[in-house]
């Protein structure tokens, strides 16, 4: 956004208040046009209702019998579902752009705003609002599915597992964490799709750049390698942010790893500015 | 210009009465015309290669190991890969145990009675180590430690035999030529139900027997060597494999390995034709005398002791096939691992089959092709036909470039690479194909009923590709992945296991070693039924919905 404002030299862009403001109208009209179709809304709830129930699956399927050492994380286990989650997050953030592009709807919006960062950017700043409040739900469900379900299966503070509960740090860490991770995933595939435009090349990249590399990362053997996949793809250093166990032997930080994320996601959005400011729609 | 090239083969109204082996090739012309005509596509497809052997290639090139052989300088590639044998069949096999033997030449037999069999192996659970056991060693027995009677063809290892054995906890066993395995009496063997048992040779045919009272005996199964040499090597053995402990950890290394040791407590040995004078020599085959010892050393080195007619022999190691995964000792690499790139391809795929239904949409070209072609059943069948089979020549080729290339690099990692048979080989590289053919039929019925690419894409992927992972990575539970591996899409990939799971070896369930809980062609039956299920779904809805 600061980018918009410095490549636009537009006064008014620079001071961001809504209302008056090209950002503003921009984000007045893409808020207009994601809650008047029911897409967004369903998308959205789905991504928080998949989340929670494979959390609640995942949780529920896994106990601790008696007499038996259990290396579980439960924080991490009781977000699995955001494994699932962040497919959905995908999807709605490539539609936002590319359903654009598919009806054509992509040249009445530029012709309304031709300031084309500011309509990225409050398509941006609209999807990960969104993204947040629904990662936010999904997440507290499945810290609370968590919470509620493995005290019960074995995975009691006797037994030295922490409460999965927003008042340990590294859960309220392992949770937050997981909402901005959502968020930062719609923002990666927002840019992915905004340089691609078409929804179906758009979300078969994005998917890729999900599930690819925990994949890889499983097949291969070199240490090296191992290293930096670990340190430096999307997904693998993101989820780095749900770890509360064993982080002297991850490769990165989890507030590190979420940063590589972030970069993917800036990188992302980048070069889907620049490739929308230079191009024709 | 696709318009013109449907409403060629059938003009106007004829269409419906057209019969109906014109009228679906004619369809799958214009189906095909489509296709090849828009060059996203077929770029689509040729990324799916190219995407499928750089990753494969990639990940096979890279799954290097390094080892230190006796604390001498680290190594790596092949200096890493030990002298292992091959059995009978060509297949990697273990042939380490301690055998206590004597020659026998033409026909006979052997009959020992087995009165205990004790072990120990590695303390895998971090508890304090036990006095007066080696080091770091607990006593228990490995589910197949074994002790028993064998006819071998030689000391060689990797040759063939046949023996009967009484094992850990699966009662007594027939096995041969490593992959064989028949049970016969069940429980354990103790001082109090001793296990009587006998091998008779006659010709290539070794038929093995068990009792419990040396009176009544039952036969529990007979092996065909063929070409066994006049001259064998008969006697007794005990050996015990890798005891590895799954535990459902996440996101870390879930099994832990470590070596045991087996001790079989023999009487009432008695050969057929009686040898006069002959002695027992004892010898650890392959190095599987007792560990902890040290190869061929320490105070318990020597395979077997000897008071009057009671024999006690110890061992570790194993006489099995060498499978995937931690139990085997050795690190493995299969065939199907050079094919890690089929998932990259499978997501270019399942992105043109679903774009080749919804691009209709989008375009409104799908009004064009049923004015043409009013039934919609056989344009769905038509376009289902035309993506399946491009799927499987782009899935074809990109497998064969996929192992031809990267199998001869996993070949240098210094890891064993698990060889199969060209038949196995064969069925991994056009099974890989087939799973991508019909993940691209699935991809476009789901096109057809969602309408949405988007959608269809992500459920298509997502279905195949996360069970994989949460399973494979160990995120949920083993018992939940072995599930979600039976019953979802993923399934389908069972069909690229190059190595048997053998009931006779425990190994560790896990997809990225090749295992999964269906049989190949059973998983690639639930993949079809997905598939077919969507295409049924489909096919209702094309009919009902207006375009």
């Amino acid at each position: 956004m600061s980018t918009a404002a410095r490549t636009q030299p537009a006064a008014t862009l620079t001071t961001g208040v809504r209302g008056g403001t090209r950002l503003g109208y921009a984000l007045q009209a893409e808020w207009t046009k994601l809650r008047t179709v029911s897409g967004p809304a369903w998308l959205l709830l789905g991504a928080a209702a998949l989340t929670i129930a494979v959390s609640t699956a995942a949780v529920g399927a896994t106990r601790c019998p008696h007499g038996m050492i259990c290396p579980v994380d439960t924080t991490k286990l009781s977000l699995t579902g955001v494994q699932f989650g962040q497919a959905v997050v995908a999807i709605l953030a490539v539609l936002v752009i590319s359903n654009e592009y598919s009806t054509g709807m992509i040249r009445v919006t530029l012709a309304a705003m031709p300031g084309r960062h500011a309509v990225l950017a409050a398509k941006a700043i609209l999807v990960a609002a969104l993204v947040l409040a629904a990662g936010a739900v999904a997440v507290f469900g499945s810290v609370l599915a968590g919470h509620l379900i493995l005290p019960g299966h074995g995975f009691t503070s006797a037994r030295g597992f922490h409460p999965v509960w927003l008042s340990y740090g590294p859960t309220l860490r392992a949770a937050s964490g997981s909402v901005l991770y959502l968020a930062l995933i719609a923002l990666l595939s927002l840019g992915v799709a905004v340089v691609v435009r078409d929804s179906a090349v758009a979300i078969g990249t994005v998917l890729a750049l999900l599930y690819l590399f925990p994949i890889l990362l499983a097949f291969i053997g070199n240490a090296h390698w191992q290293h930096r996949l670990e340190r430096w793809t999307p997904t693998v250093a993101g989820l780095t942010i749900q770890d509360t166990t064993g982080l002297r032997s991850l490769a990165i930080t989890p507030w590190a790893g979420l940063g590589v994320l972030a970069l993917w996601a800036a990188g992302a959005l980048l070069a889907g500015g620049l490739a929308f400011r230079l191009r024709d729609a | 210009m696709t318009t013109q090239t449907t409403a060629q083969p059938q003009p106007g109204a004829t269409t419906d009465d057209s019969p109906r082996g014109t009228g679906f090739g004619g369809l799958l012309r214009a189906e095909w015309t489509k296709f090849r005509s828009v060059r996203g596509w077929v770029i689509g497809m040729l990324l799916a290669v190219v995407l499928m052997v750089f990753i494969g290639v990639f990940a096979a090139a890279n799954s290097s190991i390094g080892c230190q052989i006796n604390g001498g300088p680290p190594k790596t590639g092949k200096a890493c890969v030990p002298a292992i044998p091959h059995g009978p069949g060509g297949e990697v096999v273990s042939d380490s145990f301690s055998f206590v033997h004597q020659p026998l030449t033409g026909n006979g037999s052997i009959t020992a009675r087995v009165t205990s069999m004790t072990g120990e192996h590695a303390d895998l659970t971090g508890r304090p180590v036990q006095v007066g056991n080696g080091p770091g060693m607990v006593p228990g027995l490995a589910p197949w430690s074994k002790a028993g009677i064998i006819i071998k063809q030689g000391t060689r290892p990797g040759s063939a035999y046949a023996a009967m054995m009484v094992t850990g906890l699966n009662g007594v066993r027939m096995q041969y030529d490593y992959t064989q395995d028949t049970p016969g009496m069940p429980g354990k063997v103790s001082a109090a139900r001793p296990r009587w048992l006998r091998l008779t040779r006659s010709g290539d045919t070794i038929t093995g027997y068990d009792s419990a009272d040396g009176v009544h005996w039952t036969r529990v199964g007979t092996a065909r060597l063929s070409g066994l040499p006049a001259t064998v090597r008969i006697g007794m053995f005990a050996t015990s494999p890798g005891d590895v402990v799954t535990q459902n950890s996440f996101g870390g290394s879930s099994n832990q390995g470590g070596p045991s040791q087996a001790t079989g407590v023999f009487d009432h040995v008695s050969l057929t034709p009686a040898v006069a004078g002959g002695t027992w020599a004892g010898t650890a085959i392959g190095g599987g005398g007792p560990a902890g010892a040290g190869p061929g050393g320490g105070p318990s080195g020597t395979p077997f002791t000897r008071a009057g007619g009671t024999f006690t022999v110890t061992g570790s190691g194993d006489i099995a096939p060498v499978t995937p995964g931690p139990g085997s000792g050795y690190p493995t690499v299969t065939v199907e691992q050079s094919l890690a790139g089929a998932f990259l391809g499978l997501i270019a795929i399942v992105v043109v089959a679903a774009m080749f239904f919804t691009a209709e949409y989008r375009r409104g070209l799908i009004r064009t092709t049923l004015a043409a072609t009013p039934r919609r059943g056989a344009v769905l069948a038509a376009k289902a036909v035309v993506i399946g089979a491009v799927a499987f020549v782009t899935g074809l080729i990109a497998a064969v470039i996929s192992v031809a290339v990267g199998v001869p690099k996993e070949e240098n990692q210094g890891q064993v690479l698990l060889t199969v048979p060209a038949l196995t080989e064969a069925r991994v590289i056009v099974g890989t194909a087939a799973v991508l053919a019909v993940a691209a039929v699935f991809a476009i019925a789901l096109g057809a009923v969602l309408r949405r690419s988007a959608a269809a894409i992500t459920v298509a992927v997502v279905t195949v590709v996360l069970p994989f992972l949460l399973a494979g990575l160990n995120i949920v539970p083993s018992g939940v992945g072995a599930w979600l591996l039976r019953l979802t899409p993923t399934a389908g990939l069972a069909i690229q296991q190059s190595i048997p799971r053998y009931p006779q070896v425990t190994s560790v369930l896990s997809p990225v070693r090749g295992y999964y809980p269906l049989s190949p062609y059973a998983g690639f039956a639930v993949l079809c039924l997905w598939a077919a299920a969507a295409l049924g779904l489909a096919f209702v809805l094309f009919r009902r919905r207006d375009a």
